[in-house]
């Protein structure tokens, strides 16, 4: 276990976090800041691993793209950032995950809150068995925000680039849009919340083209006013939406199966000039 | 391959596994055959002897020692009360149960899994034990209630509790996770998430289930019979008072030596059936009708 923790860290030589937060976005005009700083974390299921020895900060207002192939914990790692895992009996977590200086899996800390501040978009749509707006409001009204719930429904489901397609059918099943309609609908309850990072896991992967294309265009426009970070394994995906790209790959030389972090750079940098063969065999389509 | 080759292989007999396809098929009609003529005959027996039997005098007169005035007025409001017992007690306990179970339950903890085994054994105890467990400690012993329809109705609902806690959890567990896990991940608590997603999407087999496992208790006879579900009541039964219930004047009724007496008791078995399909007809519908598709 420790032996692997250090050969990972030998192996990531790029994940020099400091230079990244100095640097400036592209428009140049303020630094950005760490929203997430992961520390050494490692999550099992029962006894062995899934994820090991992960350290990587993610930045405001990017957007930040896990991938790898299959079982590299890819998707047990974002779901560390909205303690999604506690979910499962079984899960520990270990190392820390400061979001904003402050440890999510600290002890007075409220796994409700910090899905409030946190949302999260899943890989199959899943909106609610009720109306399209009670899908959007269901959000505000556990939290009870009742003012102006019309006025918000409206706003989520504009900058989620639904409303011209479902203004004249709020009152009618969420289950009658389609597929793409339905993610969408998924990613406005979403902000509904007002959450400060919106967590995305494969969230195109059961969506045709077409609607694969309007989610990405519409994580271009969300990223001005949220965090996001995505989980994929289309690495085009990764190349046309991130800014930044982190690369997982399996560990089986402890036996099991554990996820590792590889390299963590500029997404650029990761598709043409990874520092780590293994990043460069993965995402040239040598394996995986 | 040439035409002659392929029109044989489209030809070929295969004489042996058709003939016992027909077999197997006739066996399949056999098996259903029986089932169907003897559930048929008995009837048409009980609709041709009871109907005419089925009047005023047998839903509104007390039962009477004279058949031509005799009816079964108490029965049948025992029976309606304790449905009305059974009902308000076994679906808050039995939802409950299976909520807990379903939602909070960790299964990795023996007692849980012990819980669960028990709860599935007990759905198949016999009622005759839940009587004798009922007499012991609601009509007798610890609670003490006497031979009353309120015990009847506690006992009752000990015996269906089983089925709804297996009804409700199969409807719970339809509910997919992505449902919770959508809930979850916009704030919400776990009761929040309860209340407002996954109840109102099980309710419906929920309500299902629980009909079902009301219209076994409604023909029951066992455990009433030995809490002394009265077969002689000659007013309306109250909650703290002596109860009859229409299978135990069914039972009654026809173990009169009178002919007449046992033609009563197939117009209350009309009625008790007719009660049952009505039952069975609301479980369907209210399953058909808000059945959802994920």
């Amino acid at each position: 276990m420790s032996d692997m923790e250090s050969s990972v860290a030998e192996k990531m030589p790029t994940v020099s976090v400091g230079e990244t937060v100095a640097r400036r976005d592209a428009s140049g005009d303020r630094p950005r800041q760490t929203v997430f700083d992961v520390r050494d974390l490692t999550v099992r299921y029962g006894g062995n691993p899934a994820l090991a020895g992960v350290s990587l900060e993610i930045h405001e207002n990017a957007v930040t793209a896990f991938i790898g192939p299959s079982g590299c914990g890819k998707s047990t790692f974002i779901r560390c950032f909205n303690r999604m895992n506690d979910l499962i009996p079984s899960a520990t977590v270990e190392g820390e995950v400061l979001y904003r200086g402050e440890d999510l899996y600290g002890k007075d800390v409220d796994p409700v809150n910090v899905r409030q501040l946190i949302g999260m978009v899943f890989q199959k749509p899943n909106p609610f068995p009720k109306s399209i707006y009670d899908n959007v409001a269901f959000g505000p009204r556990v939290l009870g925000w009742k003012q102006e719930l019309d006025e918000r429904v409206e706003q989520s489901l504009r900058q989620a680039a639904l409303w011209d397609e479902v203004k004249d059918r709020l009152r009618d099943s969420a289950l009658s849009l389609s597929g793409g309609q339905q993610q969408r609908l998924c990613i406005a309850r979403a902000l509904a919340v007002e959450p400060e990072v919106i967590l995305m896991d494969e969230p195109a992967s059961a969506l045709d083209p077409i609607s694969t294309t309007r989610i990405e265009d519409l994580m271009h426009e969300l990223k001005r006013d949220y965090t996001i970070v995505i989980v994929t394994h289309n690495m085009q995906q990764a190349a046309r939406v991130a800014d930044m790209t982190a690369f997982f790959s399996v560990d089986v030389s402890s036996g099991g199966r554990t996820g590792i972090l590889v390299e963590y750079d500029e997404t650029q940098k990761i598709f043409t000039k990874p520092s780590d063969q293994r990043t460069e065999d993965y995402v040239t389509g040598r394996f995986g | 391959m040439s035409t002659l080759a392929t029109s044989t292989a489209l030809r070929q007999p295969r004489k042996r596994s058709r003939v016992l396809g027909w077999a197997f098929l006739a066996y399949l009609l056999l098996s259903l055959a029986v089932g169907f003529t003897t559930l048929g005959a008995l009837l048409v027996d009980v609709l041709q002897r009871g109907l005419p039997f089925l009047d005023r005098i047998l839903i509104f007169e007390v039962p009477s020692v004279d058949p031509n005035i005799a009816g079964a007025r108490p029965a049948i409001l025992g029976t309606i009360y304790l449905m009305g017992i059974v009902f308000a007690l076994s679906v808050p306990l039995g939802v409950g149960t299976a909520l807990y179970l379903e939602e909070y339950a960790n299964r990795d903890r023996w007692y849980n899994r012990l819980l669960e085994v028990n709860i599935q054994n007990l759905a198949a105890v016999p009622s005759i034990i839940y009587g004798i467990l009922g007499l012991a400690f609601i009509v007798r012993g610890p609670i003490g209630l006497g031979f009353v329809l309120l015990s009847g109705g506690l006992i009752l609902t000990l015996l269906v509790l089983p089925v709804v806690i297996i009804a409700a959890r199969e409807a719970i567990r339809a509910v997919p996770s992505s449902i919770r896990e959508g809930g979850l991940a916009l704030g919400a608590t776990q009761w929040q998430v309860i209340w407002r997603s996954v109840l109102p999407a099980a309710l419906p087999g929920m309500a299902t289930g629980t009909i079902l496992a009301l219209s076994r208790a409604i023909g029951e006879t066992a455990p009433l019979l030995l809490i002394g579900g009265l077969t002689y009541v000659a007013f309306n039964p109250t909650l703290l008072g002596p109860f009859t219930a229409l299978p135990i004047q069914i039972y009654n009724w026809t173990a009169q030596p009178q002919e007449q007496f046992r033609l009563l008791a197939a117009g209350a078995i009309i009625l008790l059936l007719a009660l049952l399909l009505t039952m069975n007809a609301l479980a369907i519908w209210l399953r058909n009708r808000y059945q959802k598709r994920w």
